[in-house]
């Protein structure tokens, strides 16, 4: 089980891996996360699943090398076994035929969003896409979504792919065509989805996104990944990840993000001085 | 060394040394003490103490056979009725049973029952060759090669699985998390119940034939009904409560205010005290506040002291009398420094500009008429107000159930805090799907969780037997 069958480098940081696990593989629904352990020691970290093959029992997530658990993880070749792997987790993402929509992925955050894509699509959905990043290399699956999108718009922070801007820029744009919008889905660094959900609320769009906070067991058991919905508490774990955007209070998720920084630098560090000696 | 006739006395680790390590607080008894600990039993006629046991370990038998030095049978006397002596003989409150009901408790006395149970199974795990040999009482369903699932592999879990495989089922254990245990990997910390200790228990379960399926989020990756899909012909659900609750005071959702759950898993699953040789950390600073009562509370007090922290307090609504805790942790608590601050409860929480919990707005309270559970209410008293400041705090007010199992099983009912709705017997409103433990009491101890479990075996093989007749 969990063994690594694929693997892709998409961009510098971001990798693709495709492991066996038939369960998974055919439990997993669109929205719906992971969480994975690398080594014995490890800790555990929520990954979204970008999709899978029922038939042939394999499971695909793309991560963005950030820290220790990350580059444990790239440093992987296929043959190797990940250590533990549980999910799927969360609920899927609603799919219904909601008639034009908006997906916008920023990022890694793409690769969440890509199988939301092709959900809507298939619940017969006219479905623009639109991907950010901050720059050409760091933007990926951008044939795949091409090919099941309606309309693909690029942006990147430096203009060099696509139009130069952020992707609420690029929403603006459509929204100014003046063709009904009637979903939004957005997932990307929060701040993004921030922005995104102020744009759509000023329209009074229908708008989801995909939470992302700290996570331990994303089973409802530890309360760290707790957020503020319309001012309530809710488990990102079992009452999302998805959330009406225009209730997520955003800079308490930012803030709770920051939370193991500190700790996450120290293990980085300890882990190269490690592998230097 | 202890006078005549009064209750031995648990060798413990010096409180200074051992608020700064992980290793066992209580030490165990020496041989000598166990048996001098052991004479002591009136080897009563009608024993009071075989009736307060949750279980009812046949607890003459095996403190006879103490006297008469055979310590293996004494650990088999017991394993009749208890899975795991070495766990229950370290985290039982026997001061609310077994001990409080013998006859010698009147004189303030009782025998020390726990005790001398975690002596003959700690002689067991260190002396036994044959590791893991059980007798095996296969009931007469069990040719037909029936299958139990088992959800959760938590106290209740596992005794149901052990009880099951002794009949000759077929028995699966879904856990949720890379590793089994349940509250007693993720809860209870080492330095009182050492985590080898556990892992010895469920290497047991293994090589007895029971397959245990980590990583296995049930209501998630399958719903009960795909188990029965798959061929099993009964389900156990023993998840746990484990759904944490908070106050919903303002300025909770603050950094580093965990959960006790959040705090204890972190501390004892991952190990985040090893932190960075092990890779989950856990943030406390200075000054840690522990909110609550318990034994929960109690056990996050002592792991947050074992983090460096220069203070932690324990704040409780109500006075020492009423704290559910045991006696003994709250003594241990105090030796090792933990400040309590009784007839306090938080009502708002300060924070920095990052977002940091930097200070507890607390109100004293007094007691007022008795609630529901008996105690008196806690009021609060106006105008009492007044701050402490803190680093991180940890929430250990209790658990709710977990809805992940119930929201997939529709015909399955729930009472209105969503626990499992089980007659004594463990049967739910489902056929062949049985619940015990805390997802259907409530948090309750190790104990009672065990003996739902082991209540719920026999009656799965009740059920069994009638439905292919």
């Amino acid at each position: 089980m969990n063994k690594i069958v694929a693997k892709k480098k998409i961009s510098k940081d971001i990798v693709q891996l495709t492991f066996e696990n038939k369960e998974l593989a055919e439990a997993r629904k669109p929205g719906q996360f992971l969480i994975l352990r690398v080594h014995d020691k490890g800790e555990r970290i929520p990954l979204t699943i970008m999709g899978s093959d029922a038939d042939k029992g394999t499971v695909d997530i793309i991560f963005q090398v950030v820290g220790k658990t990350t580059t444990l993880l790239s440093e992987l070749n296929v043959g190797d076994k990940i250590l533990d792997v549980a999910g799927p987790l969360g609920n899927p993402t609603l799919i219904e035929n909601f008639g034009r929509c908006v997906v916008i992925g920023g990022g890694v955050g793409t690769a969440v969003l890509f199988p939301v894509l092709k959900a809507l699509k298939e619940a017969g959905n006219a479905v623009i896409a639109i991907i950010g990043a901050r720059d050409k290399d760091a933007l990926i699956l951008t044939q795949e979504v091409e090919a099941i999108a309606d309309e693909l718009i690029i942006t990147t922070d430096d203009g060099s792919a696509g139009g130069k801007g952020l992707v609420t820029d690029a929403l603006k744009e459509v929204i100014s065509r003046g063709e009904k919008i009637d979903y939004v889905y957005a997932v990307g660094p929060v701040i993004m989805m921030k922005f995104v959900a102020l744009t759509t609320k000023e329209h009074k769009i229908k708008t989801e996104v995909s939470l992302n906070p700290i996570m331990i067991d994303g089973t409802g058991m530890c309360g760290g990944c707790r957020v503020m919905i319309a001012g309530k508490e809710k488990f990102a774990c079992v009452h999302g990840p998805d959330f009406d955007a225009h209730e997520v209070n955003f800079d308490l998720l930012m803030q709770r993000l920051k939370m193991f920084k500190g700790k996450e630098h120290k293990s980085m560090e300890c882990h190269c001085k490690n592998k230097e000696n | 060394m202890s006078k005549p006739n009064e209750k031995v006395h648990m060798l413990t680790q010096d409180a200074q040394k051992r608020k700064n390590n992980f290793s066992e607080v209580a030490t165990g008894l020496t041989e000598e003490l166990a048996l001098e600990e052991a004479e002591r039993c009136l080897n009563c006629k009608k024993p009071l103490c075989v009736a307060g046991c949750p279980v009812g370990i046949n607890i003459p038998k095996f403190i006879q056979l103490i006297k008469e030095k055979k310590y293996l049978e004494a650990a088999a006397a017991i394993k009749e009725d208890n899975l795991l002596p070495s766990v229950c003989g370290r985290v039982c409150p026997q001061e609310n049973q077994c001990e409080e009901a013998c006859v010698l408790s009147k004189k303030g006395n009782p025998i020390g029952i726990g005790y001398l149970e975690r002596f003959v199974a700690d002689y067991e795990r260190q002396h036994k060759k044959e590791k893991g040999a059980i007798s095996h009482q296969p009931s007469a369903i069990s040719s037909q090669q029936c299958k139990i699932a088992v959800i959760g592999s938590g106290p209740s879990g596992l005794t149901c699985a052990s009880e099951l495989k002794k009949m000759g089922y077929g028995v699966t254990i879904f856990e949720a998390f890379h590793k089994p245990g349940g509250v007693l990997v993720y809860g209870i910390p080492a330095f009182r119940l050492p985590k080898d200790i556990v892992n010895y228990e469920i290497d047991n379960l293994r090589k007895m034939g029971v397959e245990i399926r980590t990583n296995s989020v049930i209501g998630r990756l399958k719903t009960i009904d795909k188990l029965f899909e798959e061929g099993f012909d009964a389900v156990y659900i023993a998840i746990g409560a484990g759904h944490p609750v908070f106050m919903s005071v303002e300025g909770e959702e603050l950094n580093y205010i965990y959960s006790s759950n959040e705090f204890l898993t972190r501390v004892n699953l991952m190990e985040a005290y090893k932190f960075p040789e092990v890779d989950t950390p856990v943030v406390l600073g200075k000054k840690v506040a522990v909110i609550g009562g318990g034994n929960t509370a109690m056990d996050s007090a002592r792991c947050a002291l074992r983090m460096g922290t220069e203070k932690v307090y324990c704040i409780y609504r109500r006075s020492e009398k009423e704290m559910p805790a045991r006696v003994e942790e709250i003594e241990h608590a105090k030796e090792e420094g933990v400040k309590f601050m009784f007839l306090t409860a938080p009502v708002k929480y300060i924070g920095d500009t990052e977002n940091n919990v930097k200070k507890a707005v607390c109100i004293k309270m007094e007691l007022g008429e008795p609630d529901a559970s008996g105690r008196r209410r806690p009021v609060p008293i106006s105008g009492s107000e007044f701050e402490i400041e803190v680093d991180s705090v940890v929430v250990a007010i209790g658990t709710n159930a977990n809805p992940l199992i119930s929201e997939t099983t529709k015909d399955m009912e729930v009472n209105k805090w969503g626990y499992i709705v089980a007659n004594d017997a463990g049967r739910t409103t489902k056929k062949y799907v049985y619940a015990g433990g805390d997802i259907v009491t409530g948090s309750a101890t190790v104990i009672k969780a065990m003996g739902a479990g082991k209540e719920a075996a026999h009656v799965i093989d009740e059920d069994l037997e009638k439905k292919d007749r």
